[in-house]
């Protein structure tokens, strides 16, 4: 017994080590979204352009289809490098709906306007709470639901080619096979 | 000139950790405001390396506070201040770790490696009688105080 | 030119710690002088080496040499000179390089001290450390030289980010790298122990000054960090169980045990496993500590830089070196049990305990900082351990232990009788429950419960103080009355000890304040108005921008009144227009029963936020850290471990 004793401390070293090298593969600010699984929170955000139609969750859930969520701003410049791929993105026909976070909607529709605008609607939420209710820790972030409304994933930072092929391509094609389902 | 001193004011303006509730957020109610410090020293800023909301002057900590706040004014226990935000931004933002099948290692190990290996010390020295030292003959002490004595000196 | 020859320099270190390993190894294997002399002069020379490449590194600093792609990066001309040359450690590259020098340093100081030691057994030690520095420099040479050039040079550097722009940066990276890789003598030390199989008192007494040069270099370090950070982050706290602050308490805790338990071994030749197993880890600590700063694998305010590819290197490192130890450990340990028994009521027994509880301590801290990663690699959630967690459970494990604290030094070794240890504490009991009375009387009407806990604190305080010192009293007195005599023949080692466990108790003191007392306070001010926070009343008198020599700052002047006394005090937000990050400097006003920390934040119509906290105590954890360095000190200072024991003259022993 005593002699296995001995052995647990350098058994205890590899198994520790194990862990480390696995860990460095890790991005510890990578977070999973709390709401993953659960419905769309509810809001109701005024339109980015004055006039036009509140973006609601009810009818972001309602309508059967699943779709992106874009929370970006005027002042991320991560933003700014994405945009272009969501432009991209939506003249393939992939649904983005966009919120302009903690930003003047002056602002948002500026950012808007010297770009194309790749959202189907864009909601406004200058004080940041419909960003709490989602759980947003910063810009820009894609919320993926479903066609009942349930959030199925969430991706922190920029969209790039890579992000889109190896992680929401194909679950929005899962999604999309379960709406047909 | 005047340019510059504005853009300086503004530059300057742009806080970085600096105690981070400002006096317009607080409540009037003191044990209100209190409860409010209290709950966000529990609370992590997610966009911040390793703050509470109550010390980080980033934008989400300061959204947050608010949030903390409107909720005790709404009524709800420090219990269900904190659990509205974790519902949000799940596990990662409480500070402390919740007791669960996961965390309970964290929780209770410590005490209960401590006493496993506090009793086999215990088990171990109860087979190790050791009879007390046995007086020294007067020659014997007195040599020992020679000794001692020349050492004493040094 | 100087930064090729610094890494013509480290090249040719690296051949010569080879050689130290080499001629060492073949110089234990043949006892033989000529190869163990070779080792010897290898060691210093690859020491000198790396001064010489280290001195180039800082000297290209010191003239801002921007085609040297680190100080580019971390200097800037109108830099301080101070600054300048403390940026050559304020980065990954030119730490590394600092951990290498100190490395290389202890180990000439080794090879040239070891006059004392079994000749065989030192060449065996300066050839572990002569592989230690191999394997140091080399991850230097070929994952972080800090040597490299940029092309074309840059007219003007980016600047060392200005909240390390502080004298905090000129001691408490080196200091604290002394104590991190000092604990690698012992771990040579112990490597070669378990290699030979053999381990006795005298590799005790042996070792025992290289923990303490390190245990007191790593005290001084961990507690400048504190300091610093107390003052300038700008809200006043002095610990924040930071994943990196935590690398550094871990190697002071188990550091502080393996002190302890080497004490058992040299006096009775027990503990011989526990020993060389802490002597192991300790140092083992310090590497995992500098993989956590450098890998990425997690969040820090302190995090030097994220790069996994470095961070595998470590790891590598980690593998080969504590792998092999631990590994030599579980084939020889069985094999050198002492036969040295010992009475549950002991010295011994005491230092047992002693080393659970430290290293119950150090699991603690040590699952705090890694639970999350584990959990994250197991079922992929991410949680958080933060100062909650570590309040709750490091507070309620050291309360028993520091109440168990003065009994040890009072036991007698082999066997003793504990009512005769409580007679002679009698008087330290006594103090703590009347202390313990008191402060609670005082502090419970306002306070609470909070104030029983403050209660327990102070009275942890006098107990510790008290008892630490009984232990003077009791040796002053004798058998036959108090003796100058006994005064003047107490060794340094005993006043080490009784300053390092009073200095603790000084800490708890501080501690508890902090805890229960401390308060803050938030006011928006016009000038000429004010607030009050802990009974003090803070006054703006008038705000005004000034320039520094590479900042330009808001300054404003406060009055503070303190009972009757008024003190000015100044706060500043400044900005460094050649990074454009802020940073705040707050005012302090110090006196024995506290600090009063003034912060300023945003100015809105022409009232200025200001934040206030009234820290009572809080100098004395710092104080308190200081007298437990100078106990160390004091104990390394004692001639008995270098001089070794006097000679008996033949005539005092009778036949």
């Amino acid at each position: 017994m005593n002699r296995a004793l001995y052995l647990a401390p350098l058994g205890l070293l590899l198994l520790l080590l194990a862990g480390f090298s696995l860990g460095l593969d890790r991005d510890p600010k990578d977070l999973p979204s709390a709401l993953i699984g659960q419905p769309l929170p509810a809001f109701e955000l005024s339109a980015l352009e004055p006039g036009g139609k509140p973006l609601a969750s009810a009818s972001l859930a309602a309508d059967g289809e699943p779709k992106l969520i874009n929370i970006f701003a005027s002042w991320c410049t991560s933003c700014r490098v994405e945009h272009g791929k969501l432009v991209q993105l939506a003249g393939e026909g992939v649904p983005i709906y966009g919120i302009d976070w903690k930003d003047e909607p002056a602002a948002g529709r500026r950012y808007l306007a010297e770009r194309s605008n790749p959202f189907r609607a864009v909601g406004s939420d200058p004080n940041g709470r419909a960003g709490v209710d989602l759980g947003v820790t910063g810009t820009p972030e894609t919320f993926l639901i479903d066609g009942k409304g349930i959030v199925r994933m969430r991706h922190t930072g920029p969209i790039d080619d890579q992000v889109w092929q190896e992680k929401l391509a194909p679950m929005l094609a899962q999604l999309r096979a379960e709406a047909e389902a | 000139m005047t340019g510059k001193r504005l853009m300086l004011a503004a530059l300057l303006l742009l806080a970085t950790a600096a105690g981070a509730v400002q006096p317009g957020e607080q409540l009037a109610d003191a044990a209100l405001e209190a409860r409010a410090r209290s709950i966000s020293t529990e609370l992590r800023c997610v966009q911040c390396q390793n703050q509470t909301i109550d010390e980080s002057n980033a934008p989400l900590a300061r959204d947050l506070r608010f949030i903390v706040r409107e909720r005790l004014l709404a009524g709800d226990s420090d219990e269900e201040v904190v659990a509205f935000v974790q519902a949000r931004y799940g596990d990662f933002v409480l500070l402390k770790p919740p007791m669960s099948g996961e965390t309970a290692f964290l929780w209770i190990g410590p005490f209960v490696l401590l006493a496993i290996a506090g009793l086999w010390l215990a088990k171990r020295s109860r087979t190790m009688p050791v009879a007390p030292p046995q007086p020294l003959s007067p020659e014997d002490e007195a040599q020992v105080d020679a000794v001692l004595g020349h050492i004493a000196k040094d | 030119m100087g930064a090729e020859i610094g890494h013509f320099a480290l090249i040719l270190a690296l051949l010569l710690a080879i050689a130290q390993a080499g001629f060492g190894a073949m110089g234990h294997r043949r006892l033989d002088p000529a190869l163990m002399a070779a080792a010897n002069v290898a060691a210093i020379a690859q020491a000198g080496f790396v001064v010489l490449a280290f001195g180039l590194l800082m000297q290209a600093f010191a003239v801002h040499d921007f085609s040297v792609a680190l100080v580019a990066s971390h200097s800037h001309s109108q830099q301080p000179f101070a600054y300048r040359l403390a940026a050559t450690w304020g980065n990954h590259e030119g730490s590394m390089l600092l951990w290498a020098l100190i490395l290389s340093g202890f180990s000439a100081m080794v090879a040239a001290g070891g006059s004392a030691m079994r000749p065989g057994f030192h060449s065996l030690v300066v050839a572990v450390l002569g592989l230690l520095a191999i394997a140091f420099i080399a991850f230097v040479l070929f994952t972080s030289n800090p040597f490299a050039r940029l092309f074309p040079a840059p007219l003007e550097g980016s600047e060392l980010n200005p909240l390390l722009q502080d004298p905090g940066l000129v001691l408490h990276p080196p200091l604290l790298y002394v104590g991190y890789v000092g604990f690698s003598v012992a771990f040579a030390f112990a490597t070669a122990a378990l290699i030979e199989g053999r381990v006795d008192a005298a590799w005790a007494r042996w070792v025992r000054p290289w923990i303490l040069a390190a245990w007191v270099a790593l005290t001084l370090g961990i507690t400048l960090g504190s300091h610093w950070a107390y003052y300038e982050l700008g809200w006043g706290g002095w610990w924040f169980w930071d994943p990196v602050e935590n690398a550094a308490l871990l190697p002071w805790l188990l550091g502080t045990a393996l002190l302890h338990s080497a004490l058992v071994l040299e006096k009775r030749g027990a503990l011989i496993s526990w020993t060389i197993l802490l002597a192991i880890l300790t140092f083992s600590m310090s590497m995992v500590g500098t993989f956590l700063v450098r890998s990425g694998v997690l969040t820090s305010v302190h995090a030097f830089a994220v790069d996994p590819e470095r961070g595998f290197f470590i790891l590598l490192l980690i593998a080969i070196s504590t792998g092999s130890a631990l590994a030599l450990f579980a084939w020889r340990a069985p094999g050198m049990r002492s036969g040295a028994m010992f009475a549950p009521i002991s010295r011994e027994s005491a230092l047992t305990l002693n080393n659970l509880f430290l290293m119950a301590a150090t699991l603690v801290v040590f699952l705090g900082t890694f639970w999350p990663l584990v959990i994250d690699l197991a079922t992929g959630n991410k949680i958080s351990v933060g100062p909650p967690y570590y309040n709750r459970i490091f507070a309620p494990m050291m309360i028993p232990f520091l109440v168990l604290l003065p009994f040890g030094p009072m036991l007698r070794w082999k066997s003793d009788d504990w009512r005769a240890v409580a007679a002679h504490l009698k008087w330290p009991m006594l103090l703590a429950i009347l202390v313990l009375l008191a402060a609670a009387a005082a502090t419970f009407a306002t306070f609470g419960w909070r104030g029983l806990g403050a209660a327990l604190g102070f009275s942890l305080t006098a107990w510790l103080v008290a008892g630490s010192a009984a232990v003077l009293v009791r040796r002053w007195r004798g058998n036959d009355g108090f003796s100058l005599r006994l005064v003047r023949s107490t060794p340094l080692s005993t006043y080490g000890m009784v300053a390092g466990h009073a200095g603790i108790g000084i800490m708890v003191a501080g501690i508890t304040a902090m805890a229960v007392f401390a308060t803050s306070q938030v006011a928006a001010l016009g000038p000429g108005e004010s607030s009050s926070v802990g009974g003090r009343t803070v006054k703006l008198e008038r705000a005004e921008m000034v320039q520094g020599p590479n900042y330009q700052a808001l300054r404003a002047h406060f009055l503070i009144e303190d009972g009757g006394r008024i003190r000015p005090l100044l706060s500043e937000r400044r900005l460094y227009p050649a990074s454009g990050t802020t940073t705040t400097e707050p005012g302090i006003a110090s006196g024995l029963g506290g600090i009063t920390y003034v912060a300023i934040g945003d100015e809105t119509n022409g009232k200025l936020a200001v934040h206030m906290w009234r820290h009572p105590l809080v100098g004395w954890i710092w104080g308190g850290a200081l007298i437990v360095s100078l106990g160390g000190a004091l104990a390394l200072a004692d001639r008995r471990f270098r001089a070794g024991l006097p000679a008996l003259p033949r005539a005092a022993v009778p036949a």
